[in-house]
């Protein structure tokens, strides 16, 4: 966008955050290319929010550097506001207003952008244009939200958990939504604890914990680099007669045995090799098996394999 | 074509030329306009603020309206005295037997009891304590006197005043004004405010280009739409139901309305820079309002608290601005009479607007 930094819509460099006894960030580093989506992946409490709000100029670091488009919040704050689009996350916009008049409102803020009727045309809420915001679904409030969001034709986009609490249906028309404003070739900065949306939607994913950076990449490089390709997920044997897991390393093509439970997860990189041999092994043992089942491998996966727990777990 | 130059062309077809803006368009008068939407959208509010003044005024200038002259009744045992007490106009003469009238008197049906004694004598029988049983007396007595020859030594004339201005109902209605521009002011923005930061929707707001003074500003612009109203509304029922008299130049009135108004906001902004939940905020207004809605004056004169109160009482921004209310409205003042009561609502309104800014926090 401005000098030097063209190919960089963001820079966060050595990031400190922390509330009285909390620390929310822990020195953090990260760098969204312009045109990209890029996703903050993390358990609730992660220091996701605390980021993109510095980042959003809404809460000051206590140390470190950020950059938005080249431009710093210190000196450039009013041309900035102009040029971002944010989303927060539960904001309740007021309820006696109309959807017309809530956009028209924010449109009122930017100088330049659509109008208000045709960004309510762009994230489908025509029919509901003269309905007051209270009488809207959580979906429906979120799309309003992003039109909020989208009204000053922003360069940059920062969605805190867009889809958080909304049903399935709802969630997949939010994420055409903003696959729609990808294509026009500007940059997103997405929070989210859903594994599935950052996975969707994201070019490349920033996996964090307790404030800091655990792994950084696309979602394909991440879940290759730190876990095999499939998941084997069995429940076998009984207390009297119970499974021998050890043996289960020895199948070729298991990368690892982790028991959940009274669940046994196994990480294989060719699942039809695998498969067979962890039936034959079974039998050999004389356990039955009481439930089966393999999926490709997730950022769920990546995440449980660095930390050693579930993203939803908290 | 290479890829740069199709997003550049994909980009610049998605911007939209900054355009003229009409005058609808301005973040002020959005914020204004969203302001009046969701406070005539509010039917509650409404109520507060136009109704109820005005349901109070008229129930309690019925209760407390001035009654012509009022015609007491007495009674008595015996025609003779009867006779001699018909020529009194205000009294209104029961021939009862004794133990009748006796028992008339003990529950107040009437004020007075003429007994004949002894010898052409009479006898009174009321309650001393009671103003009514006095002035029965007197009346009484004078009739009885003159019917038996008394002559007065000195001509007396009688000039009666009953103009408007002196009642309670005039009183009343600059107190109520004062009362409910302090009440619509302080809720008005108090809550709104309070509201938007429980929700988040303050944070949104500055997250968004939104120049920070053009929020509050909108309030007090839409106060001041709203004022008109509030205060038309008022003042015109009054002097239209009960003739309460607008003595003083109007603009002066405006001015007082609007300096109060302001004042009051900027006490309810500073109430609300912090307070993050509805009931944390209703209870700090309640406690900052009851002391004024006692001593300023609204429904009883504000000089019947102690001596040592009353510098307090009179530094107190409804007092100041009732009295100045009350000055304009009944006594026709104009503003260089009344200018210690316009420094104490601009002393309050350049504090609390002071703190306010110091202490406002948007999340």
């Amino acid at each position: 966008m401005l000098g030097g930094n063209s190919q960089s819509a963001l820079r966060v460099s050595q990031l400190r955050k922390s509330y009285k006894d909390v620390l929310a960030v822990d020195g953090l580093n990260l760098e969204v290319h312009s045109g990209e989506c890029f996703g903050l992946l993390g358990p609730n409490g992660a220091g996701k929010t605390t980021t993109v709000e510095i980042c959003e100029g809404l809460t000051d670091p206590d140390s470190g550097d950020v950059e938005v488009l080249g431009m710093r919040w210190s000196s450039d704050a009013t041309q900035l506001r102009q040029r971002l689009g944010i989303q927060l996350q539960d904001t309740q916009l007021s309820e006696k207003l109309t959807v017309h008049e809530t956009v028209r409102l924010f449109r009122s803020f930017f100088a330049q952008g659509a109008d208000a009727a045709e960004v309510i045309a762009r994230v489908q809420l025509e029919e509901k244009r003269d309905s007051r915001v209270g009488d809207l679904s959580g979906g429906q409030k979120q799309r309003l939200a992003l039109a909020c969001a989208l009204v000053g034709d922003p360069d940059f986009l920062f969605l805190d958990e867009p889809t958080t609490g909304l049903d399935p249906q709802a969630r997949r028309q939010l994420w055409e939504l903003i696959e729609e404003f990808k294509k026009s070739g500007r940059t997103i900065l997405l929070t989210t604890h859903y594994m599935d949306e950052a996975e969707r939607l994201c070019n490349r994913v920033a996996i964090v914990d307790h404030g800091k950076e655990i792994a950084l990449g696309s979602p394909r490089e991440l879940i290759a680099s730190t876990c095999a390709e499939h998941v084997v997920e069995f429940t076998a044997g009984s207390a009297s007669h119970a499974l021998d897991v050890s043996a289960l390393r020895r199948i070729a093509g298991v990368r690892e045995v982790r028991t959940e439970n009274d669940a046994v997860l196994l990480q294989v990189s060719e699942l039809h090799t695998a498969v067979p041999a962890l039936l034959a092994e079974l039998t050999r043992q004389n356990v039955s098996l009481t439930e089966f089942r393999t999926h490709s491998a997730t950022l769920e996966d990546v995440f449980v394999t660095l930390t050693g727990r579930r993203l939803r777990d908290e | 074509m290479s890829e740069n130059a199709i997003t550049e062309v994909r980009v610049a077809a998605g911007k939209h030329a900054p355009r003229a803006r009409s005058f609808a368009d301005h973040p002020l008068v959005q914020l204004t306009l969203v302001r009046f939407l969701e406070f005539i959208r509010e039917p509650e509010a409404i109520f507060w603020v136009f109704a109820f003044p005005i349901l109070l005024a008229a129930g309690l200038g019925i209760a407390f309206r001035n009654r012509p002259a009022e015609v007491l009744k007495i009674a008595v045992v015996s025609p003779g005295l009867a006779q001699s007490l018909q020529r009194e106009k205000l009294l209104e003469v029961q021939q009862l037997d004794e133990s009748a009238a006796q028992e008339a008197l003990r529950n107040g049906k009437v004020a007075l009891l003429a007994l004949p004694g002894a010898g052409g004598a009479v006898e009174y029988r009321y309650d001393d304590t009671n103003p009514e049983g006095r002035a029965a007396r007197l009346l009484a007595d004078r009739a009885i006197q003159t019917a038996a020859g008394r002559t007065d030594p000195v001509a007396t004339t009688d000039q009666f005043m009953r103009e408007p201005g002196s009642r309670y109902i005039d009183f009343l209605i600059p107190g109520l004004l004062g009362m409910n521009l302090m009440g619509s002011a302080m809720w008005s923005i108090g809550f709104a405010i309070v509201d938007a930061r429980r929700k988040k929707l303050l944070k949104r707001l500055v997250a968004s280009p939104m120049p920070r003074p053009y929020y509050l500003i909108s309030f007090l612009l839409s106060r001041i739409l709203m004022l008109v109203v509030e205060v038309g509304v008022l003042v015109g029922f009054g002097a239209l139901f009960f003739h309460v008299p607008v003595r003083g130049s109007l603009l002066v009135l405006a001015i007082l309305c609007v300096l109060s108004s302001l004042s009051f906001c900027a006490l309810g902004l500073l109430l609300a820079s912090r307070v993050k939940t509805i009931e944390a905020a209703s209870g700090l207004m309640n406690v900052v309002m009851m002391p004024m809605w006692i001593a300023s004056g609204v429904f009883f004169s504000s000089q019947k608290f102690p001596g040592l109160m009353q510098p307090f009482i009179k530094a107190l921004p409804l007092t100041a601005v009732i009295d100045a209310l009350r000055a304009n409205m009944l006594q026709g003042a104009n503003l260089s009479q009344m200018m210690p009561q316009v420094g104490i609502i601009l002393f309050w309104l350049v504090l609390c607007f002071a703190l306010a800014l110091k202490l406002f926090r948007w999340r």
